[in-house]
């Protein structure tokens, strides 16, 4: 997934009011078309807003609502269940999933990055040589982003296999005895992780590389000229001047990571146990994942995450507009 | 600058990268052409040696219906997304409604909000409105992931149309309506295709949603027909990378014919052009 944002419009027709403002008749006329004007641009994102009120605003009211109420199954169908107040998120609290929950999300979310960005960048440096097929291969390394994630989900299961898996027959050419890599909890956090990691690299690498390619040349042929050597031209000017870029990338994959979903529970449910089990994981398992639905505490996971999802958003945010303000 | 040589040893590391990076995809392929009784030896063949195309014949038998589906609710999820996030896009970028910049700051802290938690909200309205298990409840659902980023692509790209062009249609006696028909969309014709092929590849890659609002109905997308195999226990794995290798053909078919939008629609925000 990508995160676009607006350049807000430049505040065009400053010109024309001032020019406008001499004559004195062609006022009234021109509030008159300002007013229809406003009106029209109400016609062109009056569906929107209403589909963000019905999709976005509704649904998040309700699985708030959800967290607030002692829900069972019948009272779900009914609609009657009492209000309960923080109780759900007072029993997610103490529950002992929680600790490990959180603790697993944490960890999936920094290495996840981690990797994501170093690999990334490395690759971009090394795709911004300009050799021959350098355009064909880098396209081919966004498959793994494209892939649905339930493709690639089954393929790395299947690969991480303990009995059949390819990663354990190659690692036995260097004496590992077989992984058990989804079925023992000491692996499967680290499995998953791997294949996220895979997923992510393709994004960290387009975003790297196209801010690789704002910086000016001539920065490199002055510090060859003086003797720089590849890694002290990439200490001294590509990593500075690409702070920016890499500030938003890893906000932007700290967003992303923590929601992910899908990976996990298709690789492992979250297990073994609850060895594997994130807040997104943990959520569905409450909601959905058994035959007695724990709707409420499940939603005040969810909403917990949201919490933390949004603090990193608005760091983002903040980061972002602030770079902008910048460049004006 | 570079020598020849060196650029060979570029390419040369550049190759093992690019293989080393799609072992994964390579291994789906090889696995959905070993024969089943092969799946379990030890050691695997590392190529097909032996191609058998029961799994894609499974494929065939079992998938079709689930394939149709997902065909249908992503060019649905397309079609929703396209006629409300264009509009929409048009008036931020030149129309500068009331609260336009508030509605930017909304549509960004949208797209962060994670699928599980509108699943679950999702779950409870269709629930009340008997929409479960409907392809266009599930197309409703997958729209949510792609309309806030299609607004964001549409503001950004309209918002770089010379406002000469608009005046120009304006003068010739068209309303603000034909001017966005007939003026402004031919020529955002590369952010429409951006939007699209995103749109599309979220509805068709989401299981979040299909699997929390849509299991258990006679329209259930692709994604939950390779959830199912595994599910079932399957260990007729080149059954289940067969489908999975089918699954992914729109990814790669668009990857090939609209790489630079692939591209575009990453980038689009995270840098500055």
């Amino acid at each position: 997934m990508t995160i676009a944002r607006v350049d807000r419009p430049r505040r065009a027709g400053t010109v024309s009011k001032a020019s406008g403002t001499g004559g004195t008749g062609s006022l009234p006329l021109r509030r008159r078309q300002r007013r229809r004007s406003r009106l029209t641009a109400l016609a062109f994102v009056t569906p929107l807003l209403a589909y963000l009120a019905a999709f976005y605003v509704y649904p998040l009211y309700r699985n708030l609502d959800l967290s607030l109420r002692d829900y069972t199954v019948r009272s779900f169908v009914s609609g009657d269940a009492p209000f309960s107040g923080w109780d759900n998120f007072q029993k997610v609290l103490d529950d002992p999933t929680f600790g490990p929950a959180m603790r697993h999300t944490m960890i999936f979310t920094f290495v996840s990055i981690a990797f994501q960005y170093a690999i990334g960048l490395a690759l971009a440096v090394f795709f911004n040589r300009h050799f021959r097929l350098a355009p064909t291969l880098r396209a081919l390394f966004l498959i793994p982003w494209l892939l649905p994630l339930i493709v690639s989900a089954s393929s790395w299961s299947w690969m991480l296999n303990s009995e059949s898996g390819v990663v354990n027959y190659f690692l036995h050419f260097f004496g590992v005895d077989p992984v058990g890599w989804l079925t023992s909890p000491d692996w499967a956090l680290t499995s998953v992780i791997i294949a996220n990691i895979w997923i992510g690299i393709p994004f960290n690498l387009v975003i790297l590389y196209s801010g690789l390619q704002n910086i000016p040349g001539e920065l490199y042929e002055a510090a060859s000229l003086d003797g720089a050597s590849a890694w002290q031209q990439f200490r001294r000017i590509t990593f500075p001047l690409l702070r920016p870029v890499s500030a938003i990338t890893l906000l932007l994959g700290l967003v992303y990571t923590l929601k992910v979903f899908d990976l996990i529970w298709i690789m492992t449910k979250g297990g073994p146990g609850d060895a594997s089990s994130t807040l997104a994981t943990w959520s569905y398992q409450l909601g959905f994942g058994s035959l007695l639905p724990k709707f409420g505490p499940g939603a005040a996971v969810g909403n917990i995450l949201i919490l933390i999802a949004l603090v990193f958003g608005l760091l983002y945010i903040r980061v972002q507009s602030g770079q902008r303000r910048q460049e004006t | 600058m570079k020598s020849r040589t060196g650029s060979r040893r570029y390419t040369l590391i550049g190759l093992l990268l690019t293989a080393l990076m799609l072992f994964p995809v390579y291994w789906m392929l090889n696995v959905s052409l070993t024969p089943q009784q092969d799946m379990r030896k030890t050691p695997p063949d590392l190529f097909p040696l032996h191609p058998t195309f029961e799994g894609y014949r499974a494929v065939v038998d079992d998938q079709m219906p689930y394939l149709g589906t997902s065909l249908l609710i992503g060019l649905g999820t397309v079609a929703l997304t396209l006629v409300l996030a264009a509009p929409a896009g048009y008036a931020l970028a030149k129309l500068r409604p009331f609260g336009g910049g508030a509605l930017g700051l909304v549509l960004l802290v949208a797209q962060m909000i994670p699928g599980i938690v509108m699943a679950m909200g999702f779950y409870g309205i269709f629930l009340d409105l008997g929409l479960l298990n409907s392809w266009w409840g599930l197309i409703v659902a997958d729209s949510t992931i792609a309309v806030p980023f299609g607004v964001m692509i549409f503001t950004a790209f309209m918002s770089g149309i010379p406002g000469e062009l608009i005046a120009a249609s304006r003068i010739d006696g068209a309303g603000t309506f034909r001017t966005f028909w007939s003026v402004v969309l031919p020529v955002s014709r590369n952010a429409v295709v951006t939007v699209s092929l995103f749109s599309f590849l979220w509805a068709w890659s989401d299981f979040v949603f299909a699997n929390t609002l849509d299991g258990g109905g006679d329209w259930r997308p692709i994604t939950l027909g390779i959830y199912k195999y595994i599910g079932n226990n399957n260990q007729e794995w080149n059954a289940i990378m067969a489908t999975a290798v089918v699954a992914s053909i729109p990814a790669t078919v668009l990857l090939v014919l609209a790489q630079r939008y692939v591209a575009a629609g990453v980038t689009a925000g995270a840098v500055k052009d």
